[in-house]
């Protein structure tokens, strides 16, 4: 009896420690495995990490802008320009128009530049020495066309003296920021040295003071005055673009997709036409920029550089997307609901629209926001139709010249002043990657919210 | 969700009656493309042309390289094609029989000012004093050594001539889509090539024929470039004057036959490596797109080509104003060129 009972013991217990043997190993695998996962988890947030870190450190500096206080004066000695025509009795619209025309126009080539220098010298301290293209070089080249602009929309200025806020130059920004390496001789910089010194003293004097830069998201793109260089146009473009994709990709994207799920008889044919859209999926962007070109351009003769050109060719690119996730969320539908509604005496379309795709609608949505922001992110399909052209206007309409987001990263990128070009490109990265995250955090929100109702 | 159906199909309705009423609308803002050389320079003129004339809606302009911008301008007539193309170097003839092919007959030149075309390398290395000869030596496939055409030898500068750097041979020049690249090629290369004194029965291509191991060619535009110099620090880079002189504080200029590279040196044609820029405007195009003859007036007007203009201000080496009087002239008068 004890023999037996030890024999039980001895057997259970090398049971166990073969067992325990086993679960270690098993332990181990699994260890080893989540371990893998997370390293590469790590690795992946790292990374973004890193992009984020460098993106932001050079692209926050770009949000500040050092603007100049100056006290304008509407010298009736400089500004030798007959007073802007009244409406007389009896004169003709298009005469009243006419004249304040050619009044503006007079204005317009008049030497502003004058007035900017005047005002820069008024703040210097009595007695600075420095030649007036030098000083020149302090305020940005917007400034002369900001303050006629200022007389233009006021004839009663003349005379007068007012404060006026002015941005410093790109140069003068770079000196402020230290940007450029201070102690480079006179060959190595961009500014004179009179006028590095008058930065200084401005900077001391409180004339030249940082403030946050509202140009990134109030101007438009601009060479000639590179500190006004902002993202305005390039936004209305990206905007226009997206609500073109949307209305476009996203109807006949699901339409499609329901089609060829639920109505579409299963033959060689559908097979070719499935077979076909994934790969549509994965053709290179560029490519689609091409058949944009030659049809949209060449053939409908569409115009050049317009966001509607540009929403076409990225509606092309992103139906593939769209209907591939959206026969996805169809199939996902259990058959028991669709078997359901046809038993209750619903026809098939019946089926489709009031049963089947209210449950899909939340990955429909959310494939459709994700399609969308990919496409917002696209730029090579948009160099070919002529989208990255320096456009200085906000469109007004879709069929108006205007870039987009990353076409406007791209061209920033290329720009010749480097030292504050960096800054402003990652500051346009930022704002790109702040109009995805939102997009996203929509897809999101909507999903869950939707998921819930349903 | 029907009416969600028939919402969708209304917008598309509506999309397909504005694509075809597009057809129809004509363009009321010039349309330019081409040179990235020229496109700063463009750029800013047709800022300032929005800003002075309050009627006209500002220029668009695009970028491509001459070539491209060229292309663009000989598909033809009509408010889908470009009105100006953008060129730093003249057009050529096989350009000039595409264009007439495709109905671009009314092609009008106008020459704006120079530009020059500078070696630059990192402004942390040593300095570099070059002849086109010695950079011919450095790059072409084959060269003359002891009278006899071998495959070039050279890997360091202070091989080819014991007054340059011990540095080794790297150079980025731009790609054959610049016009930059032309250029340089005639001016630099063909010149030394010249100067080399090649043996009889050389082959045809001894002259344009680069060695590939030292030579990078930039498709992009000089930004590129400036980034092959700081992943390479031995690397001497092609950029335009007007890049350099907004780079000074990362670039260092080399001499061309002693001369430095400046407006000055240019305008006297003491610098070798400079070249007239042009943009060409298709004479069909004027009345019909607004604002065309008010923008070249202004482009060639003294405040902004001419000398201390606007442009020469952004890195243009302004033409003598008799020149620009003739140009100006020739386009007024419709002369085709």
């Amino acid at each position: 009896m004890t023999d037996t009972l030890s024999t039980t013991t001895n057997a259970s217990a090398e049971r166990t420690k073969l067992i325990r043997a086993g679960l270690r190993k098993r332990h181990l695998t699994e260890a080893i495995f989540k371990g893998f996962g997370l390293g590469a988890i790590v690795l992946a947030l790292g990374f973004v990490a890193l992009l984020f870190a460098d993106v932001l450190s050079k692209g926050i500096p770009a949000f500040t802008q050092s603007n100049l206080h100056l006290s304008v004066t509407y010298d009736p000695e400089t500004i030798g320009v007959d007073p802007a025509p009244v409406r007389t009795a009896g004169q003709s619209d298009a005469d009243f128009r006419a004249a304040n025309l050619k009044w503006q126009r007079d204005v317009a080539l008049l030497n502003w530049n004058k007035v900017v220098e005047a005002s820069l010298r008024a703040a210097a301290p009595a007695g600075f020495e420095i030649d007036s293209r030098q000083i020149l070089t302090i305020a940005e080249t917007n400034a002369r066309h900001q303050i006629r602009d200022m007389f233009v929309a006021d004839p009663t200025l003349l005379g007068k003296t007012i404060e006026v806020d002015v941005l410093a130059s790109a140069n003068a920004d770079n000196w402020v920021k230290g940007n450029i390496d201070r102690n480079l001789g006179d060959a190595q910089q961009q500014l004179s040295a009179p006028a590095r010194n008058l930065i200084d003293t401005f900077e001391a004097n409180g004339t030249i003071s940082s403030g946050f830069a509202w140009s990134i998201f109030t101007n438009v793109d601009s060479r000639a005055a590179p500190a006004a260089a902002g993202l305005a146009g390039a936004f209305m473009g990206s905007l226009y673009m997206m609500l073109v994709v949307i209305l476009l990709a996203v109807p006949i994207g699901v339409a499609s997709a329901i089609y060829l799920e639920e109505f579409a008889p299963k033959s060689r044919l559908t097979d070719l036409i499935e077979v076909n859209i994934n790969n549509l999926a994965a053709v290179p962007s560029i490519v689609f920029g091409l058949l944009g070109a030659a049809v949209f351009i060449n053939y409908l003769h569409l115009p050049l550089s317009a966001p509607l050109v540009g929403g076409l060719v990225l509606t092309l690119m992103t139906l593939p997307t769209i209907i591939i996730a959206t026969r996805g969320a169809l199939q996902g539908v259990s058959p028991a609901l669709r078997q359901a509604a046809l038993g209750m005496g619903a026809s098939k379309t019946q089926m489709v629209f009031h049963h089947v795709l209210p449950v899909t609608l939340p990955s429909i949505l959310t494939a459709t926001i994700i399609g969308v922001a990919q496409a917002m992110g696209e730029t090579a399909p948009l160099l070919l139709i002529g989208m990255n052209a320096f456009v200085a206007s906000v469109p007004a309409t879709p069929l108006d010249q205007a870039t987009a987001l990353p076409v406007q990263i791209f061209l920033w990128q290329g720009n010749e002043n480097r030292n504050f070009f960096e800054a402003r490109t990652s500051a346009a990265i930022i704002v790109l990657l702040g109009f995805m995250i939102l997009l996203n955090a929509i897809a999101i929100f909507l999903r869950t919210r939707l998921e819930k109702r349903a | 969700m029907k009416s969600a159906l028939y919402a969708s199909a209304a917008v598309i309705a509506l999309a397909a009656i504005g694509t075809t009423s597009a057809f129809a609308q004509s363009r009321d803002t010039i349309q330019i493309a081409g040179s990235s050389t020229v496109l700063p320079f463009a750029s800013i003129v047709a800022e300032e042309f929005g800003a002075a004339f309050p009627e006209f809606k500002t220029p668009v302009v695009g970028s491509g390289g001459t070539g491209g911008g060229l292309k663009q301008f000989c598909a033809g007539v009509g408010a889908e094609t470009i009105d100006i193309a953008n060129a730093s170097r003249p057009i050529k003839t096989a350009e000039r029989e595409a264009c007439t092919t495709a109905g671009v007959t009314d092609i009008r030149e106008i020459q704006f000012g120079y530009d020059g075309i500078v070696f630059a390398s990192a402004a942390a290395g040593p300095d570099f004093a070059l002849t086109p000869l010695q950079i011919y030596k450095a790059i072409a496939a084959n060269v003359v050594v002891d009278g006899a055409f071998v495959p070039n030898p050279y890997t360091k500068w202070s091989e080819i001539d014991a007054s340059l750097p011990d540095q080794t041979i790297a150079l980025a020049i731009p790609g054959s889509n610049h016009g930059t690249r032309e250029v340089f090629q005639e001016k630099v290369v063909t010149a030394g090539c010249e100067e080399a004194g090649l043996p009889e029965g050389h082959p045809d291509d001894a002259c344009t024929a680069l060695r590939q191991d030292v030579v990078i060619e930039i498709a992009g535009d000089y930004t590129e470039t400036l980034a092959r110099l700081t992943s390479n620090k031995d690397t001497v880079g092609v950029f335009g004057l007007s890049f350099y002189e907004q780079n000074k504080d990362t670039l260092k200029v080399a001499t061309i036959n002693g001369v430095v590279p400046s407006n000055e040196s240019v305008i006297a044609g003491e610098y070798p490596v400079s070249r007239p820029l042009f943009f060409y405007v298709k004479g069909q195009h004027i009345g019909t797109i607004p604002g065309i003859e008010e923008y070249v007036q202004f482009f060639l007007s003294e405040g902004i080509a001419g000398n201390g203009g606007t442009l020469e201000a952004a890195g243009l080496i302004p033409q003598a104003p008799e020149k620009t009087a003739e140009v100006l002239a020739a386009f007024e008068a419709g002369a085709s060129q």
